[in-house]
């Protein structure tokens, strides 16, 4: 297009867009700062982070052996190093903006003229990079206490796959956050309440075939199910065990990212309007 | 027009007739919300603050400062009536009054711990765009400016409480703002570090014209050093409002005067009492210091007033003019009939 077509006021809505883009970066950076410092800082996480799920993982694979099915420690291990995102979304993000609130950050967010989405996105970036790492070093350990061997089908389908997981179970997290705030008390019991039963039927440390069409379709909400399933496929096609085509799971993660940014978006938006409306944000006793 | 052009030459906050009622929520069922009892924390506030004015907003606990507050930083939205902020409306220019303002309430815990002083700062000033050389030289100031230029490098949760206000100040000036909001931000802190804040807000104004401070506070003191106009807040209703030596000036009737004296004479008070101009008049003995308190029509009396206490044979060593304090304007517009009751609620 010649500049000249450009009319003023497309150069100040262009030049709006820049700086809210602009801004929004630099908040996610911000934002996702301390908590990839803090994984160096807080040396702690090696032993809760990594030494408990890898024992974990341990036992699993150990049963497996004494089945006399090794050949399925590897969906073991794959699944010990995917449950720490669970984990990180769950009580990192769900229940981060909960905790935001009771030190007065929550406040000081919101009154940034940057958007909370940013904040949350900034939240998660910062989460998925420290829970990398720490998803690493325990598909490591695993790997080679159960000499565990991946035969990659698609490394471009398998880190496909591994990134829609992520953003709609960051999405799912980001969601939940502004849900966590609005009824926290409900929702942190509801939580521990279902924390476990979520774990199982997701199948991490078995493949979710094995739990039935209906029960795998419903813990398909959540994107670990499919992702886990999509992964295992990409990495262990001699075990088969698959619930869906990675076809259909990648155009599932697909929908299921697509409804959960829709979802945090609008359900973030509504949280902050009744927070003006009613104050149950600003106020302690509210 | 861009939004922050609508109102050039507004004041930098004003509300009119703003009022805010809660609805407290009795419990919540996942089937619906059971309605709660109203509480009105706002009632019909209207207040005009130009730019460049350090203005004080006082009153007891549950007064309705901290909502007034959060209504001008886009927190919450008045039930009725109307805010602007630099001639902004809170209820349809949230983001461009957001860029202009920033806040520090008292006892503020807000950041990371696990960060240091710098970071935190650096944290909070990419949330308001600056840019990373933009803040570091900036936080590098305002660190300086409070006397924190050694803990730059210090973890937060290291930090004494005195300290982390003053990086809580910084936190909120590491954006520039134009509109600052201090909500009681030397509560709990001790005597150094309650100067060190007070007196970089009052420079901070100085730096820049039109930079303005609403504050509100308990301390009276802290009312009278720093601000140019106060007013008091009562059950949600502004109660009086003012430079501090009007509203002084409105509370006294009288003229008051004390004199001390070389001795005591019994005849010094009623003989005061008859003379001219003299309301009334109080002889004290403590310790051996005898002094007389006068409140006088109007302060012209108080020559025909020595005279008497001279023509007694009284010996006047010292006279002063007794002022009245901004507590006692307080405690005389607000009262203390229900002070417990108050002690107890919560900030609204």
């Amino acid at each position: 297009m010649d500049m000249m077509d450009i009319s003023p006021n497309q150069h100040v809505e262009g030049s709006q867009w820049r700086e809210t883009l602009r801004l929004g970066w630099r908040t996610l950076i911000g934002r996702a700062y301390p908590r990839i410092v803090s994984a160096a800082r807080e040396p702690d996480w090696v032993f809760y982070e990594v030494a408990l799920p890898v024992l974990q993982v341990i036992a699993f694979g150990f049963v497996y052996k004494s089945l006399g099915r090794p050949q399925y420690t590897g969906f073991v291990v794959l699944g010990g190093a995917m449950l720490a995102f669970w984990t990180n979304v769950l009580w990192s993000m769900a229940g981060q903006l909960h905790w935001e609130r009771q030190t007065g950050n929550l406040e000081l967010y919101l009154m940034a003229p940057s958007s909370m989405l940013w904040i949350l996105a900034g939240m998660a970036f910062g989460g998925m990079v420290a829970t990398l790492f720490r998803s690493i070093v325990i598909l490591l350990i695993g790997s080679l206490i159960f000499g565990v061997t991946y035969q990659i089908v698609s490394a471009p389908l398998l880190i496909l796959i591994f990134i829609l997981t992520m953003v709609a179970l960051y999405g799912l997290g980001s969601m939940l956050a502004s849900l966590y705030l609005m009824y926290n008390r409900e929702v942190w019991a509801i939580q521990e309440v279902v924390q476990d039963p979520v774990s199982l039927v997701t199948g991490f440390y078995f493949p979710v075939r094995a739990l039935g069409g209906v029960i795998g379709g419903l813990a398909s909400v959540i994107p670990l199910t499919l992702g886990l399933d999509g992964m295992r496929q990409m990495l262990f096609p001699q075990l088969g065990q698959s619930f869906l085509p990675p076809g259909i799971e990648i155009a599932i993660l697909c929908g299921l990212a697509l409804l959960f940014l829709v979802g945090a978006s609008w359900s973030l938006k509504y949280i902050e309007k009744m927070a003006k409306i009613e104050g149950r944000l600003s106020l302690k006793w509210q | 027009m861009t939004a922050t052009q609508l109102y050039p030459g507004a004041p930098a906050i004003q509300t009119i007739d703003v009022r805010r009622v809660y609805k407290s929520r009795s419990g919540f069922t996942f089937g619906g919300q059971k309605a709660g009892k109203s509480v009105t924390a706002l009632d019909g506030v209207s207040l005009t603050i130009q730019k460049g004015e350090l203005f004080g907003l006082l009153g007891r606990n549950g007064a309705g400062k901290t909502t007034l507050i959060k209504i001008l930083t886009t927190l919450l939205s008045p039930t009725s009536g109307e805010a602007y902020v630099d001639g902004l409306d809170v209820n349809k220019y949230v983001i461009p009054i957001r860029k202009k303002i920033a806040m520090v309430s008292g006892g503020e815990q807000s950041g990371y711990g696990i960060l240091t002083v710098r970071e935190q700062l650096w944290m909070f000033a990419q949330f308001y765009g600056v840019t990373s050389q933009a803040a570091h030289k900036k936080i590098d100031q305002l660190l300086e400016a409070v006397g924190l230029g050694d803990q730059a490098n210090q973890k937060v949760y290291a930090l004494s409480t005195g300290m982390r206000q003053r990086m809580n100040l910084c936190r909120a000036l590491v954006s520039d703002p134009e509109i600052l909001f201090l909500d009681e931000p030397t509560v709990g802190l001790d005597v150094e570090a309650s100067r060190i804040v007070r007196d970089y807000v009052r420079s901070w104004m100085q730096e820049k014209p039109g930079r303005t401070v609403l504050l509100t506070t308990h301390y009276m003191f802290e009312a009278d050093e720093l601000c140019d106009r106060v007013a008091i807040i009562n059950h949600g209703q502004i109660v009086a409002q003012g430079e501090t030596d009007d509203l002084k000036k409105g509370l006294q009737e009288h003229a008051r005067f004390q004199f001390e004296l070389s001795e005591w004479a019994p005849a010094f008070e009623e003989e005061l009492k008859q003379s001219r101009g003299v309301v009334s008049a109080q002889t004290m003995n403590k310790k051996g210091k005898v002094s007389v308190q006068i409140a006088l029509e109007n302060e012209e009396y108080i020559t025909s007033a020595m005279q008497t206490i001279s023509s007694a044979g009284g010996h006047v060593l010292t006279l002063r003019r007794i002022e009245p304090t901004l507590e006692e304007v307080f405690m005389r517009l607000v009262g203390n009939s229900d002070e417990d009751k108050a002690a107890g609620e919560d900030e609204v």
